[in-house]
């Protein structure tokens, strides 16, 4: 009875109004519907944003650094060196500390919470609290685990070498961008180009799996400069120490592979602590040995009396006439130094006459003289691929008065830069041959550009190195050991298109004179303590630059090592210009 | 019929437990290249800073200033140098 109650129960349960199971039945239905469409939309519409988001719990984009190239000098000795350091900075609203943290913040930073405060308080949206930093230094500042504090890994350039090789070097500033120098000048082939990376991190944010390497890191390549470092550092202290005793107001010295026209050395006066520019003006971080120029005097005169026996014009032993010193073209008059009767061209040139000079030159063409100065490289830049050469000026020969061509012979109404005077004078060390210089290492000898005929070549060459012996302007400029060849330069300065009682001693050379391997080229910009003829002034720098930098070399001697007859004054020639 | 499929199961747990050795071992490969890696960069800067270190210390200007102050050596005066010159020596 009872089973059959039940069914009864159940019987009347079914019997329920259908339009409640179809009621039911369509809210089902809408649910699904949503729920379908919902999903539709997550899967479909709204994936990208879902994917991302996902994705940035677990995916992250790291920078892979790449440092910037080292520069070295020839032998691979390091010039300047990149070192990773750490940037701290903070946007100023998010940045909270307390004044504990800040105190101690200040003291791993080296400095005062007060500086720190005003820092902060003077920025309006992001600020630097410490720059460059050893990664140490930031790491513990990290540690104080303060708000809004976060850093920045950069790269800061060290320049070992400092105010001894900061002109040829220059620096680099933000971002490692080269500004001046070599570190401009070759900042494509230094820089790195930082990669980037796609990694899978875990909870504690350490990297598990490599995903992709978006871009790959291109580390900077090193730099090699044909700079030799002992060289270099020789001819800066000797050019320091006669600019010093001269008082003069800066100086410039260069030193040339004749070879494989290498610059082994370049220095310049005043220089610049490129570590610590914080103090250095503008003015000291030029490269005055190429950036700037001056009326180089007398040390142009073997150029032109090369264009005359180039031309057969005159001989070694032609006589030329001085005029007891003074000489009349058109309406003006030049003058020696000294009184000198007949000379031989040999003599123009060791005693430095500038009659004879102009008289010669005034026997050729003013185009014939222009194309020689020229092809020697004077009125073009050196091209060594540093910035902002100067090209110095020779102007055409069709503007030249005789006074002008005149005073060109003797290097007035001409202006050059240090290493285009030292470049020409491979003209004598070879055999006539201009060659390309360059500030980067090189492998072996280049070939040059035939200038003057081997045999002229010779005729100077002898001619330059009677102006180291007695009886010519740069007996000072002897080397014990070598033969050495040169010529001095005193040229007046231009102040306003006036000549003006203040000098520049030069001395341009090389050595041995029997197989030339160095030419060195020494400026003195105003000496200003009596003496300022280039032979006295100049000549000594030469000498001792020279000397050592061929004892360094191993450079084989080819002259008696002792009698050498040490200069006194009475043999020495003065000269001007 | 039941036998292949009961191999075929097998065969795919044992392919699916390889898997997750392979990747297991991929991760813990891919920490130890991780690893390394910092490692090198970390030796890298080392390098640049031990070499910055060594040409400081081997300056020109240094070497000489050492030579002259604390060892109170000086350059022989022209005089004072005899050039040996001769055979095969250059």
């Amino acid at each position: 009875m009872r089973r059959i109650a039940t069914k009864a129960t159940v019987k009347a349960a079914l019997k329920l109004p259908g339009s409640r199971a179809a009621i039911l039945f369509a809210l089902m239905a809408v649910s699904f519907a949503v729920l379908a469409s919902r999903a539709l939309y997550l899967q479909w519409l709204d994936n990208a944003f879902l994917q991302e988001r996902g994705a940035a719990r677990y995916s992250r984009e790291l920078e892979v650094p790449a440092h910037r190239g080292r520069i070295v000098d020839r032998f691979g000795n390091p010039l300047a060196i990149s070192t990773p350091v750490k940037s701290l900075w903070a946007f100023p609203q998010q940045f909270d500390a307390t004044p504990a943290q800040l105190a101690s913040l200040a003291r791993v930073l080296d400095t005062s919470a007060l500086a720190l405060k005003k820092r902060i308080a003077g920025a309006d949206d992001f600020v630097y609290l410490a720059k460059q930093v050893s990664p140490e230094t930031a790491e513990r500042a990290l540690a104080l685990k303060i708000r809004g504090l976060n850093d920045e890994n950069a790269y800061r350039r060290y320049y070992p070498g400092g105010e001894v090789t900061s002109q040829i070097i220059g620096f680099t500033g933000d971002h490692d961008a080269g500004q001046e120098g070599m570190e401009l000048a070759q900042q494509s082939w230094l820089a790195g180009i930082p990669g980037s990376r796609r990694v899978i991190v875990n909870r504690r944010g350490d990297v598990v799996e490599d995903v992709a390497s978006i871009r790959a890191p291109q580390e900077g390549r090193d730099l090699a400069l044909s700079i030799d470092s002992r060289l270099q550092y020789l001819a800066f202290r000797e050019l320091k120490k006669a600019v010093e005793a001269n008082k003069a107001r800066a100086g410039g010295l260069v030193i040339l592979d004749v070879n494989t026209g290498e610059i082994l050395a370049l220095a310049n006066l005043p220089t610049y602590n490129p570590n610590n520019r914080d103090r250095s003006s503008r003015d000291r971080m030029r490269n005055r040995a190429l950036t700037d120029v001056f009326e180089p005097g007398s040390t142009l005169k073997p150029f032109t009396i090369a264009a005359a026996l180039d031309i057969g014009k005159v001989r070694p032993d032609t006589l030329i006439d001085t005029n007891g010193g003074v000489m009349k073209i058109g309406s003006a008059t030049i003058h020696d130094a000294h009184r000198e009767g007949t000379l031989t061209v040999s003599q123009v040139i060791q005693k430095s006459s500038n009659i004879g000079a102009a008289k010669i030159a005034l026997s050729m063409s003013p185009n014939t003289m222009w194309r020689e100065l020229s092809e020697a490289g004077f009125g073009t830049m050196p091209r060594t691929g540093f910035p902002g050469e100067a090209s110095g000026r020779l102007r055409p020969a069709k503007s030249w008065k005789p006074i002008e061509q005149a005073t060109i012979s003797y290097g007035n109404g001409i202006s050059v830069n240090l290493v285009q005077l030292a470049r020409a004078y491979t003209l004598f060390a070879t055999d006539g041959e201009l060659k390309p210089i360059t500030l980067l290492k090189t492998d072996g000898a280049v070939i040059g550009h035939p200038v003057i005929k081997p045999k002229t070549a010779a005729e100077v060459r002898a001619m330059l190195e009677s102006v180291t012996q007695p009886g010519g302007t740069a007996p000072q400029a002897q080397v014990r050991g070598y033969r050495v060849a040169g010529k001095t330069g005193t040229a007046h300065k231009l102040e306003n298109h006036v000549y003006v009682n203040k000098y520049v001693a030069s001395f341009v050379g090389f050595a041995p004179v029997s197989n030339p391997r160095l030419i060195v080229a020494v400026m003195i910009d105003e000496p200003s303590t009596g003496d300022y003829y280039g032979g006295g002034v100049a000549g000594p720098v030469f000498s001792e630059v020279m000397g050592a930098a061929l004892r360094m070399l191993g450079v084989p001697t080819d002259a008696p090592v002792d009698n050498v007859k040490l200069p006194t004054d009475a043999d020495v020639v003065k000269e001007e210009t | 019929m039941t036998r292949v499929n009961l191999l075929l199961l097998a065969i795919l747990v044992a392919f699916a437990l390889s898997l997750v050795t392979a990747r297991h071992q991929s991760r813990k490969l891919f920490v130890e290249l991780e690893r390394a890696q910092a490692d090198a960069r970390g030796f890298e800067t080392e390098y640049g800073k031990l070499s910055l270190e060594q040409s400081t210390w081997g300056m020109p200007a240094r070497i000489e200033k050492v030579a002259r102050e604390q060892l109170k050596m000086q350059l022989p005066d022209a005089g004072r140098i005899v050039v040996v010159s001769g055979g095969t020596v250059r």
